[in-house]
């Protein structure tokens, strides 16, 4: 296996259709049209030198390294700015243009260090290629003229470097900033010699706007922007293709290693989600794979304030098994369940979930979706018939009007903000509704053309206002719904929209955004091209989390916005592998592509493939499954790659269920906070340490490679099979690609997945089977999956969480870029650097009224429980609206939230809570007696007294 | 505050479900409230809710109390015939 090149082509490829015949050095090629020279005489194998251009930026024509002459025109024009011309005649290669880039060469050599060999970019220096590609022997201006080999490092990132003194100042790095990342962090100050890139007036690259995605280190040729892992380990000698384990972009990486230390990730061009490139989450943080903390031996204690004991992978699963069996005989069949994870692989869940209804003989499986898009699903399938998003990233480049609802791109979904912000910098209108100013709103060379910071937990009567406006300014499509979807449904639903207290002169009493902004943004919605929706947990995490799903999807539908490019309905997924865990049949009433467990045709696929009879009836859902440990019947619990007690709500109420039950299993990397209330430890693997599959918030399923051995000497998906075997299961896997091969055998959106196929093409959107061998990446074109679209009334419903005066003030919460969920991961990482605590952000006025000051500690009080935090004061958020983060177990952000949830779903209502903010002196009681419990219970080894 | 004990929290759930279908038509807001029951609800907490509505249902919203009744009557007929 060696390293995987990719081929630069230098310039993008052109999408044009018509084509284009021209000769370069004697071979004839046809390109589309707008396709520039080098790119075609790359495409013929000739690599025309070349120092300023890329395949990821716009031409730029600075270096005039890649010279060219071209019959019947004059001079040597720059190949990389030409684009091709019929009957064009092309010549790379004479003594004059040899002569000319030799010249070129010179210069820039003569101002840059020659310590080739001891160069962190030694073998993989365009500079160093370029040198040899011109055949540069001398250096005829010497090394003794004005240079900048002095320049002092900047070394203030922590993932890599600059080395002003190696700079050829190509601006690729500032064009990579500009126009793959948008953050416009760099850019080169002054002019001629004196020319540098700079991060800013007088900062360095951590204190600047740089959000650390790192596109400006991929775009250097030189060593200048050099990533500390290579500085440190040297260069990766070979690599495989993988998919990120953060967020449900699902970017394709190359993880470039030597041996099996993993030297760097690298975004990978033929990424279908990402097009090569990545966020700082991604593309550096990955160094919790190795952590000190990571626990790699099983380990059983018979209760929770013992210390553990590290026994054998067999001691521990038998262990675990007799457990459960014993309580099944002690308390009934449905008196243990589990819990699977958005973050391991679709192979690992779809094994929990077979574990927990071949091996259980029950139907108590459900995963951390809950907490987070379970109202997407509901919502989804109900209006459209599938539940899942409608397009593909891609289809963004085509819309016009985007609507961004209750989601922060940038933080939550970097690498989809990057190309949603270049679309908008191409000319598309924007509209925010959400109750912070997010970076969206306004962001160097994007404004949101309407923002509408409406109150928390007003969604739904939002949502149903624009319709209104829609409808009574005439401007829905009528054409599309009478062809798509229910009529009789429609005008139903339409004389419920009509009503007045729809209207947005009713709604802005709700939600304080001014009827007017509300008719503005639904005009602009309505009239748009291509109008396409994207939203996020601001959506779900609601009492009405269903209803807002619902609407938004009337909302599509009454504008003809589905079923083609730059339109659609998207749920912005938090974890990577949400999506997957949904479609591998993590819920209670559904078996694997959301069929229904009393469904007996479906039941009996499963029951013929697995060989035993399976249960008819839903099982409990997490709340569900605490509530009844309370209650004396729920016993024993499998969680899988979850901390229930950092994620989920009310965490004295997680906390009680968890200490009431007999056997709690936990498998993960960590100790994490969950563990706290467990009796077997099973140490879980990283992304890194097992082969697999994640699906991303498209539907698009890719694969996740093994490049290292797992440190705990078992994949994941291998730990399910031993404790599945000891529950007396047949259960033999070989490989995951054998589950994958049972997923699609038993699931027809599935049937044509196979690990072949995605080796063949890289990756495949679900459904994918006899009708869409090659995937779907845009559904519903032309019909509904279900058949006809359904209007559902989804009316709005207040909060029963609401503020009075103990409580004026409503939190709601968010996460931040840098980090990444419960931040298991990314606090085990320098990205801690970027966020050391969790904060909370409340407005100028409202902390005034509170005499808090900047940096101050205060005491966050909610009806369900206190914490302490520090504040940040700023105008994001309006008077009466705090916001924080969830990132810190320290910080017990859900000890605040309450259990209130949607109607639906049971998803909790993270994102609205009556809250009073006061001083405070430091953490709270609760704080502090958690902290004593967690280090007490972390306790490995020590022999227990007698 | 969110309610504490497990028959007050269903109480509260149910009536939460019976608000959002309260614009439809009587017959099949019942209708819709029984399906959402049936395909989501585990039968623990089916059961929990019926002992609860026998005992008088105190708290239920006529809706998804009408709902739990049609479902209770099913189920007496089911095990009779
Ligand atoms: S790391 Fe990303 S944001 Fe930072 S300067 Fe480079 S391209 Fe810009
Ligand atoms: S830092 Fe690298 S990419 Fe940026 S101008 Fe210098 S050599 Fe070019
Ligand atoms: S965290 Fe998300 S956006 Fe960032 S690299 Fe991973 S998949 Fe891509
Ligand atoms: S590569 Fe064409 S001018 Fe630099």
């Amino acid at each position: 296996m060696g390293l995987i090149q990719e081929i630069d082509y230098g310039t993008k490829a052109s999408n044009a259709t018509k084509l284009v015949t021209l000769r370069i050095d004697g071979a004839t090629i046809t390109v589309p049209e707008g396709t520039s020279v080098m790119r075609a005489a790359t495409e013929l194998g000739t690599q025309i030198p070349k120092l300023c251009a890329s395949d990821m930026l716009d031409s730029y024509g600075s270096c005039r390294l890649c010279l060219v002459e071209i019959e019947g025109r004059a001079g040597t024009p720059a190949s990389c700015t030409t684009p091709v011309a019929e009957g064009m005649v092309v010549h790379t290669q004479n003594a004059k243009l040899a002569k000319l880039r030799k010249g070129v060469m010179e210069l820039y050599i003569s101002d840059h260090p020659l310590d080739c060999l001891t160069c962190s970019a030694n073998s993989n220096c365009e500079l160093q290629d370029m040198a040899g590609a011109v055949g540069l022997r001398e250096v005829r201006y010497g090394y003794d003229g004005a240079n900048h080999l002095d320049s002092v490092k900047d070394v203030s990132n922590p993932y890599f470097q600059f080395d002003p003194a190696k700079c050829i100042v190509c601006s690729r790095c500032v064009r990579a900033c500009a126009e793959v990342q948008g953050t416009f962090a760099l850019t080169i100050d002054g002019s001629g010699f004196s020319s540098k890139v700079s991060p800013g007036i007088g900062e360095d690259f951590f204190s600047s706007e740089c959000v650390s995605c790192g596109a400006c280190v991929q775009a250097c040729p030189t060593a200048t922007l050099m990533e500390k892992s290579v500085i440190e380990m040297g260069q990766p000698e070979h690599s495989a293709v993988t998919t990120c384990a953060y967020c449900g972009v699902g970017c394709t990486f190359k993880a470039e290693m030597r041996g099996e230390e993993l030297v760097r990730m690298v975004p990978y061009k033929d990424g279908k989600a990402n097009h090569g490139h990545s966020c700082v989450k991604g593309r550096f943080a990955w160094g919790y794979a190795t952590h000190r903390d990571r626990i790699t031996k099983p380990m059983i204690r018979a209760k929770i304030t013992d210390p553990w004991q590290e026994v054998s992978w067999d001691e521990a699963i038998n262990y675990a098994a007799s457990e459960f069996k014993r309580i099944q005989a002690n308390y009934g069949k449905d008196s243990i369940g589990g819990i699977t994870s958005s973050r391991c692989t679709n192979e690992e869940t779809f094994l929990v979930q077979k574990l927990i209804r071949a091996g259980f003989g029950n139907n108590n499986v459900d995963t951390c979706a809950r907490v987070c898009h379970s109202p997407t699903g509901y919502g989804l399938s109900k209006t459209f018939g599938t539940s899942a998003g409608t397009q593909d990233f891609d289809s963004v480049e085509d819309s016009d009007t985007i609507l961004v609802i209750g989601a922060n791109p940038t933080d939550g979904h970097p690498v989809f903000a990057a190309r949603m912000k270049r679309r908008l910098r191409e000319g598309a209108k924007l509209i925010v509704v959400d109750p912070r100013r997010t970076d969206l709103v306004h962001s160097p060379h994007v404004n949101a053309d309407y923002h509408l910071a409406l109150k928390p937990g007003t969604n739904v009567a939002v949502v149903n206002a624009l319709s209104h406006a829609i409808i009574s300014e005439g401007l829905a499509d009528e054409d599309f719904i009478r062809d798509q979807c229910d009529w009789n449904e429609y005008t139903e639903w339409a004389e419920f929209i009509l009503r007045p207290h729809n209207s947005p002169e009713a709604v802005e009493k709700l939600c304080g955004v001014p009827a007017q902004t509300i008719r503005d943004a639904a005009r602009l919605y309505a009239t748009a091209r291509n109008g396409a929706i994207y939203y996020g947990l601001g959506v779900t995490e609601h009492s009405q989390g269903t209803s807002t799903v619902l609407a938004i999807a009337n909302l599509a539908m009454l504008t003809g916005n589905i079923g083609r490019k730059g339109v659609g309905v998207n749920p912005l997924r938090g974890q990577n592998n949400v999506q997957g865990s949904c479609d591998m049949g993590s819920f209670p009433h559904e078996f694997p592509g959301y069929r229904h467990v009393s469904n007996a045709s479906v039941r009996e696929i499963f029951e013929k493939d697995w060989g035993v009879s399976l249960s008819a009836e839903p099982g409990l859902r997490i709340p569900n499954m605490l509530d009844a440990a309370m209650d004396g019947s729920f016993m024993g619990l499998y969680i899988q790659g979850e901390d229930i007690v950092q994620s989920d709500p009310d965490t004295q109420h997680i906390v009680s269920g968890l200490s009431a039950m007999e056997c709690v299993v936990v498998q993960d990397l960590f100790l994490n906070e969950t563990a706290n209330y467990a009796h077997v430890f099973l140490p879980g693997c990283s992304f890194l340490e097992k082969d697999g599959t994640f699906t991303n918030a498209e539907r698009r399923i890719q694969r996740v490679r093994k490049v290292m051995s797992p440190k705990n000497g078992y994949g994941d998906w291998e730990i399910t099979q031993k404790l599945a075997q000891a529950m007396g299961l047949d259960m033999h896997y070989n490989h995951p690609s054998e589950i994958m091969d049972e997923v699609a055998r038993t699931t027809n959106s599935f049937a044509g997945v196979s690990y072949d196929l995605l080796e063949r093409m890289g990756s495949v959107q679900w459904p994918c089977n006899e009708l869409a061998p090659e995937g779907t990446p845009i559904m519903h074109i032309g019909a509904f999956v279900r058949g006809q679209g359904q209007f559902v009334i989804a009316d709005y419903l207040p909060t029963d969480e609401k503020t009075g005066p103990r409580f004026p003030l409503l939190l709601t919460t968010g996460r931040i870029l840098s980090q990444y969920n419960v931040g298991a991961q990314t606090r085990r990482t320098e990205n801690a650097q970027w966020h050391e605590e969790d904060l909370l952000e409340i407005h100028p006025h409202d902390a005034e009224l509170r005499g808090v000051k900047d940096g101050d500690w205060v005491k966050l009080a909610s009806r369900a429980g206190e914490t302490s935090l520090r504040v940040k004061l700023t105008d994001r958020v309006a008077p009466g609206v705090v916001y924080t983060t969830f990132h810190h177990p320290i910080t017990q952000a859900n000890v605040i939230t309450t259990d209130y949830s949607d109607w639906a779903t049971n998803c909790p209502e993270y994102k609205v809570t009556a809250v009073q903010v006061s001083l405070s002196n430091g953490p709270s009681e609760w704080q502090t007696s958690y902290m004593a419990h967690a280090a007490e219970s972390r306790r490995i080894g020590a022999i227990a007294a007698e | 505050m969110s309610p504490n004990k497990n028959s007050d929290k269903l109480v509260y759930m149910l009536n939460h479900i019976g608000k959002v279908f309260a614009l439809k038509p009587q017959d099949q807001a019942v209708a819709e409230i029984t399906d959402h029951l049936k395909k989501f609800w585990e039968k623990r907490m089916l059961v929990q809710i019926f002992n609860h509505v026998e005992a008088g249902g105190a708290g239920l919203d006529p809706l998804p109390k009408q709902a739990l009744q049609n479902m209770m009557a099913q189920s007496a007929q089911t095990s009779v015939n």
